[in-house]
């Protein structure tokens, strides 16, 4: 177990390596530069703002001590917030989108898997088309759709939560938290019912109704631990995605996190900022991605761990 | 055996079965949800592809004293700000969504077949590196990536449906290899070289038929997420620039005036998700209809 974790997380390095210097050269290939502003600065000022992130050394030398300071967790300065160095508003904004994304996977997980189990007992009935249905349009309902939709009805029709904000206003994690859960839900819920629908079909589930147990029972006791299998091994690609999909939820409802930090330095061409947050989601989902196929070998034993 | 094969053996016998294709057609009539995607798709493909003999107004017609009105007789799905027509902006919208999803679809579909079919044809040590470049490639980000690009390379079109078909085709390659692998060992194959018939003959005629069903019923599911994708970039105000409209562009410009105007977000949205609902349900129900197997549960 140790050496398969070893061995994938050693096999990322080079991958990241690599993301890494592309991310570098195509950032610093981009037209236009970070102090490009609406009114354009005096010449001795672009170049002293060019002297001091150094940006007028060459670029092999720019990237050699970029990746020096990264290699200590130094992501630089912001090019556009002249006071704050990257590392310091990733570690602002890194949190809350954690926490947002935790908040989502949880909805997304408990609506899923039950309504997955509840469609998976008597599969082609109401009680399987229904929740089946309902997944289909949490799938169609992208992020930026629902968002506004609720709060349209939640937040201003009704007034019951905030619409903006995080941790600024009792239940203001709400609604982030289900927009950005419920197309994971439906997810969820299509991977479970097909996982569960396989399990009931196998003789030991055949068996424990022979023996007479509750359909509950045969459910939590024997069926859950296979039936999971297609959801785990969802879980770290589900949370990549959260990651992803955190840009436009923090966009939607304001939330100071890191995907509304990388939407606009994309949009100031605040170089330092777009490396150090796609260095640092690529790195997470990587690693996120091998957990979860450590969970899924760990629980199902035929699978054997290779590296 | 190919399908070629089966249609003819079975048109010749006297049990009257069906072929692969026809018994596919059949249950996919059968099948509601998804015939109605179907219609709903090909109606809007028509709508789109006529627009611009359809379309209520001319696309740059603005009705500045009229400013943004409810849903009428004059404009039935109302007008935004600037008094331009909805529905007018929402067909050309349609068209731009549309292409880029076609678009985008077609270069992950070259792509993933070409890479799929050559690792897995030639297989061995070619198609190990080839895969676990894949298998690579599925970990990265690429939401982030699309945004990267379109930061550093401007927003073209062009780009737009580059970028998005180049990040698609993983899935595409993957399905296709392990299509190409399990007909590769089929005996028929070896026959076929043993007749001395070429290398891409042989893939032309026996490899590519075998693997249509499964990368038709991918592509159904592919349009859909690049569609979310440009919409999504769109929203971001990444994707497509205004004055040019998609799904994503009239949606983003819906949710700014949601409370006061809101049909303007309304209807976009509308269109938008039924278009990903239909092609959804037909995805799925080609599915079903071509791997018997999934149809039952």
């Amino acid at each position: 177990m140790l050496k398969f974790f070893a061995a994938r997380l050693f096999q990322a390095i080079p991958v990241l390596f690599v993301v890494i210097t592309a991310t570098f050269f195509l950032v610093h290939s981009a037209p236009g530069g970070p102090f490009d502003a609406e009114k354009t600065l005096p010449a001795e000022v672009l170049d002293n703002l060019n002297a001091r992130y150094n940006l007028d050394d060459p670029l092999y030398k720019q990237y050699l001590s970029y990746m020096g300071n990264l290699v200590q967790g130094d992501f630089g300065p912001s090019f556009r917030y002249s006071n704050r160095s990257v590392t310091e508003m990733i570690l602002t904004g890194l949190p809350i989108t954690f926490e947002l994304a935790l908040y989502a996977m949880l909805i997304a997980l408990i609506i899923g898997v039950s309504a997955g189990i509840v469609a998976s007992i008597k599969p082609n009935t109401a009680q399987d088309y229904i929740p089946m249905s309902l997944a289909m349009a949490g799938i169609c309902m992208p992020s930026f759709l629902m968002g506004p939709l609720l709060v349209l009805i939640f937040g201003i029709s009704l007034d019951w939560l905030p619409v903006s904000g995080w941790g600024y206003a009792p239940g203001d994690k709400i609604l982030p938290a289900i927009t950005l859960g419920t197309g994971y839900a439906a997810y969820i819920a299509r991977l479970t019912r097909g996982g569960m629908i396989e399990v009931l079909g196998q003789d030991y589930i055949r068996t424990a109704k022979a023996k007479g147990l509750p359909t509950p029972t045969i459910i939590y006791r024997h069926a859950l631990r296979g039936g999971l299998a297609p959801v785990l091994a969802f879980l770290g690609p589900a949370f990549a995605g959260l990651l992803a999909g955190s840009f436009v939820v923090e966009t939607i409802f304001q939330i100071p996190g890191l995907g509304r930090f990388y939407v606009q330095a994309a949009f100031n061409r605040d170089y330092t900022m777009i490396l150090g947050t796609t260095i640092l989601l690529s790195t997470l989902i990587v690693v996120f991605n091998i957990l979860s196929d450590i969970l899924t070998v760990w629980l199902n034993p035929r699978l054997t761990l290779k590296d | 055996m190919t399908t070629t094969q089966l249609k003819n053996t079975h048109s010749n016998s006297d049990y009257g079965s069906y072929s692969l294709w026809r018994e596919a057609s059949y249950r996919l009539k059968k099948n509601t949800m998804a015939m109605l995607g179907f219609w709903t798709l090909l109606a809007l493909f028509a709508i789109a592809a006529c627009t611009p003999w359809l379309a209520p107004y001319a696309y740059e017609n603005q009705n500045l004293a009229l400013g943004a009105s409810p849903p009428s007789a004059q404009h039935l799905l109302g007008t935004d700000i600037h008094g331009r027509d909805l529905l007018t902006r929402l067909m050309y919208g349609s068209r731009v969504s549309l292409l880029v999803g076609f678009a985008a679809t077609a270069v992950s579909l070259v792509i993933g077949i070409l890479w799929g079919t050559i690792a897995g044809y030639i297989g061995g040590r070619i198609d190990a590196v080839m895969m676990r470049i894949v298998d690579i490639l599925y970990a990265l980000p690429f939401m982030i990536f699309i945004i990267l690009l379109m930061v550093v390379f401007g927003r073209s079109f062009l780009l737009l449906f580059l970028a998005i078909g180049l990040v698609e085709w993983l899935t595409m390659a993957r399905i296709v290899r392990a299509q190409v692998l399990s007909v590769r060992k089929q005996e028929y194959i070896d026959a076929a070289i043993v007749t001395g018939l070429a290398h891409w003959q042989i893939i032309y005629r026996h490899v590519m038929p075998n693997i249509l069903g499964p990368v038709i019923v991918y592509i159904t599911l592919t349009i859909p997420s690049v569609i979310l994708l440009e919409s999504f970039l769109s929203f971001l105000g990444l994707g497509i620039q205004p004055p040019q409209s998609s799904w994503g562009v009239l949606i983003s410009r819906g949710v700014e005036s949601m409370e006061e105007y809101p049909w303007l977000l309304i209807f976009p949205g509308l269109t938008l998700s039924i278009t990903l609902f239909s092609l959804n349900f037909l995805g799925d129900g080609l599915r079903d209809a071509l791997d018997p197997r999934t149809a039952k549960n």
